[in-house]
């Protein structure tokens, strides 16, 4: 049974159709990329997914439950966490602060402490500015800090909107070294990225969105070879 | 100087209850994005469940104090869920303005209905009428005042910084849909905002009854707009600044009260509030809002 199935997925804008009825699964364990020319309606499928947009028809189902009309904040509890497009920190509030708001769902002061631990383990530049507000933070470190945020919920999945836009190469290599490591530790991985080439090379599968439509899947590594996406995606 | 200091103490008294409004008006406006003008009125309505439980019914003090704290903090989540909620995703943020100022007038004319329009004697809560020290003494409810907002300003930090609840507030004035994410529930860390908010719009009212101890449906109203202007000018959406913009309020209208003409001491805090957003649009601890890439 697949982790997180969705199904003939419709959403709107208004009048404007941003998703036609895609479907995909993720199952346990998997990278899964997602990736489309901007205005494909990645985002979109993430922030439907979470529950942040309603959807128009269709259903999305985790771990067996339909998750369709469920608010974000219950999707959470459920094992599901959300690094959103643009890091979204909190401003005005400590590295550790926001790193605690990303445990909110969870009580147990030990469990906390230990994914903390881990944290900044992955992240030890997180460690060093703990007591920093988070918008004084660089692009690079507010991503991590996003990314670290996200791993406190302890999830079952993590998806990801553009974990590698607008920072420089050292930070996308060091970005995706770590969606590597949190996939190894069991962790689901649903990736949202232009740079097909870096998602696809981590992935396992992936799914091509073109303007509201899943056009192209299958194994990341095929894709990778496929000269109709290398011309498309992947600037060859 | 003697009468400059008790000037001086009057108005951080006035400033201090203002305070009080102004930290409601601000929380909910930086948490909810609106500006709730029925506030002024919850203050009101405070202030007659007090009277109605401590003059008509003949209890104890304190127990009007706590049952104008409960009944407005119902009174502020019941307004919130049946006239806000439904507005929270309308297209313009004129819906939700429109239907506060329509939930002001809905309180004032219920008082009206209830209580009737002739203005009622309110018997001060303060149970000692002055403390002298050297030459100048000072009012009961002018200490009350003060160290009552000061405890609820502490209180409220404490919360606020080192609570789960209180984080997340926090959270969803800076980022709704980031803060939902993280397993906050928006809709009920709205609810709670709206409680604390009441709840401490009851206690300024019972202050400011105490204070000035007239009671009429209108009571709220003024206090309620200066206390807007006290929020804007510390920066809307920061408690600090509330706090700040409370205490500078009072003492500017009490000191233009007694030195310049206790009739345009209106005219002048209001100057006041348009030369400060002149010079620091944002007002004093207000923050520009950047966008970072």
């Amino acid at each position: 049974m697949a982790m997180l199935k969705v199904t003939d997925l419709r959403v709107n804008y208004g009048v404007i159709p941003a998703l036609k009825g895609i479907s995909f699964e993720v199952n346990q364990g998997e990278v899964i990329a997602l990736i489309g020319a901007n205005g494909a309606g990645k985002t979109t499928t993430l922030h439907t997914v979470t529950g942040l947009i309603t959807a128009a028809s269709g259903k999305i189902e985790f771990e067996g439950k339909d998750i369709t009309h469920t608010p974000p904040h219950k999707i959470v509890a459920m094992g599901m966490a959300h690094v959103p497009e643009g890091r979204r920190v909190f401003p005005d509030m400590t590295v550790y602060q926001n790193l605690m708001l990303g445990a909110y769902t969870r009580n147990d002061p030990a469990e906390k402490a230990a994914s903390l631990a881990w944290v900044y383990e992955c992240f030890p530049r997180l460690k060093e500015r703990a007591k920093q507000m988070a918008g004084t933070l660089s692009g690079g470190e507010q991503q991590m800090l996003a990314m670290g945020r996200a791993l406190m919920s302890h999830p079952k999945i993590i998806l990801m909107d553009e974990p590698s836009m607008g920072l420089s190469p050292i930070y996308v290599n060091e970005i995706f070294t770590i969606i590597e490591t949190v996939s190894s530790q069991g962790t689901t991985v649903l990736l949202v990225e232009q740079n097909a080439k870096k998602a696809l090379s981590i992935a396992d599968r992936a799914y091509v969105l073109e303007t509201g439509s899943i056009t192209t899947t299958g194994v990341a590594d095929d894709l990778l070879h496929d000269d109709a996406i290398r011309k498309a995606y992947l600037g060859e | 100087m003697v009468s400059f200091f008790t000037h001086l103490i009057n108005g951080l008294s006035l400033g201090s209850i203002y305070a009080i409004i102004a930290i409601g008006y601000t929380m909910v406006y930086g948490i909810a994005k609106m500006l709730n003008f029925a506030h002024g009125d919850v203050i009101m309505i405070g202030a007659f469940m007090a009277y109605t439980i401590i003059s008509t019914m003949g209890l104890p003090t304190p127990l009007g104090i706590i049952g104008a704290i409960v009944i407005c903090t119902c009174l502020g989540i019941v307004i919130e869920k049946i006239a806000y909620k439904p507005l929270r995703k309308a297209a313009s943020p004129l819906a939700v303005l429109i239907t506060a100022i329509g939930v002001s007038y809905f309180l004032q004319n219920s008082a009206l209905l209830i209580f009737g329009s002739d203005p009622k004697m309110f018997t001060s809560v303060v149970p000692f009428q002055s403390v002298t020290i050297g030459s100048f003494s000072i009012p009961g409810t002018t200490i009350v005042s003060i160290t009552v907002s000061i405890i609820l300003v502490a209180a409220l930090q404490t919360f606020i910084n080192k609570t789960k609840p209180g984080q997340a507030m926090l959270a969803c004035s800076q980022d709704r849909d980031a803060a939902s994410l993280m397993g906050i529930s928006v809709n009920g860390t709205i609810t709670l905002t709206f409680a604390i908010g009441s709840a401490m719009a009851a206690i300024a009212g019972v202050l400011l009854c105490s204070a000035y101890p007239t009671l009429s449906p209108t009571t709220g109203a003024m206090p309620g707009i200066k206390a807007f202007v006290a929020a804007v000018f510390g920066g809307i959406g920061s408690i600090p600044g509330a706090m700040i913009g409370g205490l500078v309020l009072g003492v500017i209208e009490i000191l233009s009260r007694a030195y310049i003409s206790s009739q345009l001491s209106d005219a002048i805090v209001f100057s006041v509030l348009i030369i400060v957003l002149l010079v620091k649009p944002t007002g004093l601890f207000g923050k520009v809002i950047q966008e970072k890439v």
